[in-house]
């Protein structure tokens, strides 16, 4: 609770929730209720301009702009926090068993990661997209995928220094097991970081499903997701800006917010950042 | 705030004497609206060599920034004033006449040698920086100065040295370096905070015999803060004592030992000698614990990984015996292998060759069930209790966990126990819910002792306890464990630089250089009549206080006739080199040569 209130009282941190706050909001909102069907086309109503009925206009098949954005926070939040489940348990099993164990296994993972890595992970997951398929699930699975190197890195890091505390000696000579002391010592000690990276994550797979849809990869259409709302509105940008600028800037609050927080979180949770933390958390 | 007690006498004036250069009135620095440093009074004559005493967190290197008007952000001056040689430095006319103050006539030289030297510099244009700066001297009269300085700081053939970068010296040349450096614009103040904090007792008494003598020749007043009381008193001709923030005393260095006003300043010389030694002696019967010829290899691959590996004898060939309650000492400087070796006992680091044998058992040789539970009866302290304590785990459970494996007990025995032992340990119950971060250091050195003692094991290892704390908190440590040893009755391996804390506690003594025994004696034996060159250089080396008829001096142990070739002969010992110990009786053994037929005699 102490924590949170800290963390509220820095600027960028209370910026960062607010503007990430009011993002999940509408994604909830967005999953139970809006103001129209977001799917459904009304031919006789396309491009209206924002007014009472239809407060942010209507789209180029008359859908409900609001409902549509309002949904594809959902869409695009949901896949946001899906993906960040599979990269953090396994990138989190993965490096900590290669930063503990070390040995062949460490060697291996870090050869194919620093491989994996070399390449962009946006076209990582375009390569995948290709193989799953264009839905839902294939934007979830890429994505993680492509970001499974990232957790594994510092995960793996943040194990190999903390196992060199004498607390974690201490642990040995008492005769703990070795799974024991990675479990009960090492890894409650790596949750800053890894806190602090699934943040930032979570705004980078928000771009990332972006512009898969942008690329008419992600999220099939009619289901709304911000990217490709964005990207129907390409066609009709220069007549109609706003159908492309409002899925814009709820692209960009939500960035914004998921780094402002981020980097209020790492100043709080991470004792060796260039700001100084309060001594309270370390 | 209590007025600091003044007991200057004519007749222990300087020989300098005169104006002071440097006056200090009232000061007070504060950081916000907390104030560090309150209502301070020193003043420095011409040089005087004058010893700034306090633990961490007295504010005694405070003082030191602010003289040279470097106070850390937002610390800042709040009251009082400094003057320099006629110039105000708290209220200077421009800061264009402190920088200029700073360098030519006030030098700083800082604990870390490593990070006071800009390690992508070569030393010579680091040395000629600041002449640079400072004077009109032409190139070749400042490296003329240069190559005088670190003459004088006693570095040979500085020629070559000028073309070579800090990483290629060891921390001691480095601080003579920066001694070198700093002497060579003839400061006429020279602030030494902590300057030999990080070296081992030879090297530090070397660095700060160079620093005097450079001072003395110069006619450089001198500052040195240090936590260190014996180091210092060598040294000054008088001491101030800081404690959290305020002056408690300050006179002429004789008279503050022998005669202290302030209860903290007696507080800290009690701390400092220690008392008469009290040592540990064990049971007779078989030993505890027997190290038979123990060899560490630490292996380094080479560059690139391809050509083989480097590998680095941390410990050679050494044998050792504890018996059941008996405090041993294993003493040595920093990289002698000493941790090492209680490392290894612990299967923390694996061993090269050598048997640990425990109980009768040799460990690594019985079956593994066995081994984890003759385990249970070894424990460990570390030195560092900041990284020895899980900083997400609450003290009762870091206590409790020391009892996982007795399989006995349910969790509210242990629970019970672990707040038992806090009591033991001179810890409340309640501290049994906070997180180390909110303990002191010394209260943390507490919770580790009662993570290792909760099992009540028959053997710890305590590797360094009480180097990270204050003198008054480490005399509180060593108290401590010596109380607990009559209640538990456990024996201890304790490691340590400090000969002197080593006296203290342990029974028979082991140095180590090198990563090989160079002696072995009975405590007393080995202080009374030391027979290795090594031992004899580290004992001349580690200046104490002793309590005499006229309250406390220094005491020093000054041995005749260290004999030189022998002691370089260790010194740059190879590891493949043989050395074998002899038994000159009494338990008292030492190392020779692997060609000497008998002890060095003298």
């Amino acid at each position: 609770m102490n924590f949170i209130l800290r963390l509220l009282r820095k600027p960028n941190g209370l910026i960062g929730a607010l503007m990430l706050g009011a993002v999940l909001l509408m994604a909830v909102l967005g999953a139970v209720w809006t103001p129209y069907d977001p799917l459904k086309s009304d031919l006789l109503h396309r491009f209206a301009a924002p007014g009472t009925a239809h407060p942010f206009g209507t789209d180029m098949f008359g859908r409900d702009v609001l409902s549509r954005l309002m949904r594809g926070a959902w869409v695009s939040v949901s896949i946001g926090f899906a993906t960040l489940v599979i990269p953090v348990l396994l990138g989190t099993i993965l490096g900590a068993a290669a930063g503990y164990f070390r040995g062949w296994f460490d060697r291996l993972l870090i050869m194919v990661l620093d491989a994996l890595m070399a390449f962009p992970g946006l076209l990582i997951a375009l390569g995948l997209m290709a193989v799953i398929g264009a839905n839902r699930y294939g934007v979830i699975l890429a994505l993680s995928f492509a970001y499974l190197p990232a957790v594994t890195r510092v995960v793996r890091g943040s194990v190999l220094s903390i196992s060199q505390s004498e607390f974690v000696e201490a642990s040995a000579v008492m005769g703990n097991s070795r799974l024991y002391t990675l479990i009960v010592h090492i890894l409650p000690n790596c949750l800053a970081p890894l806190i602090v990276l699934s943040t930032m994550m979570f705004g980078w797979v928000l771009l990332a499903e972006s512009a898969l849809s942008f690329l008419g990869l992600g999220v099939p259409p009619p289901e709304p997701s911000w990217g490709n709302i964005l990207s129907e509105a390409k066609a009709h940008l220069m007549r109609y800006p706003l159908l492309g600028l409002l899925p814009g800037i709820c692209i960009s609050v939500a960035l914004l917010g998921v780094n402002l927080l981020g980097d209020a979180l790492r100043d709080e949770l991470d004792p060796k950042s260039a700001s100084g933390p309060s001594k309270e958390t370390i | 705030m209590e007025r600091a007690e003044m007991h200057d006498t004519p007749k222990t004036d300087t020989r300098a004497g005169g104006d002071p250069i440097l006056r200090i009135e009232e000061l007070e620095i504060s950081f916000g609206p907390t104030s560090v440093v309150r209502g301070v009074d020193l003043a420095l004559r011409r040089g005087e060599i004058l010893a700034l005493v306090g633990e961490s967190g007295s504010g005694k290197s405070m003082i030191g920034r602010a003289i040279l008007g470097l106070l850390p952000e937002p610390g800042r001056v709040s009251r009082g004033r400094i003057r320099f040689d006629g110039h105000e430095i708290t209220a200077p006319s421009s800061p264009e006449e402190l920088r200029l103050l700073r360098g030519r006539s006030i030098g700083l030289i800082f604990q870390e040698p490593l990070s006071s030297l800009n390690p992508t510099m070569k030393i010579g244009p680091q040395m000629f920086e600041a002449m640079r700066l400072h004077t009109d001297l032409t190139e070749a009269q400042i490296r003329a100065r240069a190559l005088d300085m670190l003459r004088q700081v006693r570095l040979d053939r500085p020629e070559a040295l000028l073309d070579r970068y800090p990483h290629e010296f060891s921390g001691g040349m480095r601080q003579r370096i920066m001694i070198a450096s700093v002497m060579m614009l003839k400061p006429a103040l020279l602030i030494a905070d902590e300057p030999t904090t990080a070296l081992d007792a030879v090297v530090q008494r070397e660095v700060l015999d160079i620093m005097e003598e450079v001072a003395r020749a110069n006619g450089t007043s001198v500052i040195l803060i240090s936590h260190d009381l014996a180091v210092v008193a060598r040294y000054a001709e008088r001491v101030a004592v800081m404690e959290k923030g305020d002056l408690v005393e300050t006179g002429t260095t004789r008279a503050v030992l022998a005669d202290p006003q302030h209860a903290y300043t007696r507080r800290l010389l009690a701390a400092a000698e220690l008392g008469a030694p009290d040592p540990v002696a064990g049971r007779a019967g078989a030993p505890l614990l027997r190290v038979e010829n123990l060899s560490v290899d630490f292996r380094e691959k080479k560059v690139l990984g391809l050509f083989g590996e480097t590998v680095h004898h941390a410990v050679r060939d050494v044998s050792l015996t504890i018996a059941p309650g008996e405090f041993v000492g294993l003493v040595g400087e920093s990289g002698s292998g000493k941790s090492t070796i209680g490392r290894a006992i612990c299967k923390l680091t694996p061993k090269a060759a050598g048997r640990v044998v425990f109980d009768g058992q040799p460990l690594d040789q019985i079956g593994a069930g066995e081994e984890r539970h003759l385990r249970q009866r070894i424990r460990v302290v570390f030195q560092d209790p900041v990284s020895s304590l899980n900083p997400r785990m609450r003290i009762g459970r870091i206590v409790r966990e020391g009892l996982r494996h007795d399989r006995s007990l349910s969790d509210t025995e242990r629970q019970q126990a672990a707040e038992r032992m806090l009591e033991a340990v001179g810890l409340s119950r309640d501290m049994a819910a906070r997180f180390p971060h909110a303990l002191s250091g010394g209260q943390r050195q507490r919770v580790a002792i009662a993570r290792a003692l909760i099992a009540r094991p028959d053997l710890i290892i305590a590797d360094e306890p009480v180097s990270a704390l204050d003198v008054t908190i480490q005399a509180q440590i060593l108290a401590l464990l010596k109380r607990l040893q009559a209640d538990y009755g456990f024996a201890c391996l304790f490691i340590s630089h400090d000969l002197h804390i080593v006296e203290q506690l342990c029974a028979r003594l082991y140095v180590l250089h090198k990563g090989r025994l160079m002696e072995e004696a009975a405590t007393p034996a080995l202080f009374a009549s030391p027979r290795h060159p090594y031992t004899r250089r580290l004992l001349s080396a580690s200046p104490r206080l002793e309590r005499g008829e006229k309250g406390v001096h220094l005491a020093e142990h000054i041995l005749p006739g260290i004999a030189g070739d022998d002691l370089a002969y260790y010194d740059a010992m190879r590891p493949e080199e043989p050395y074998r110990l002899i038994d000159l009786g009494a338990g008292h053994r030492v190392a020779i040569r692997g060609e000497q037929a008998g002890p060095p005699v003298r």
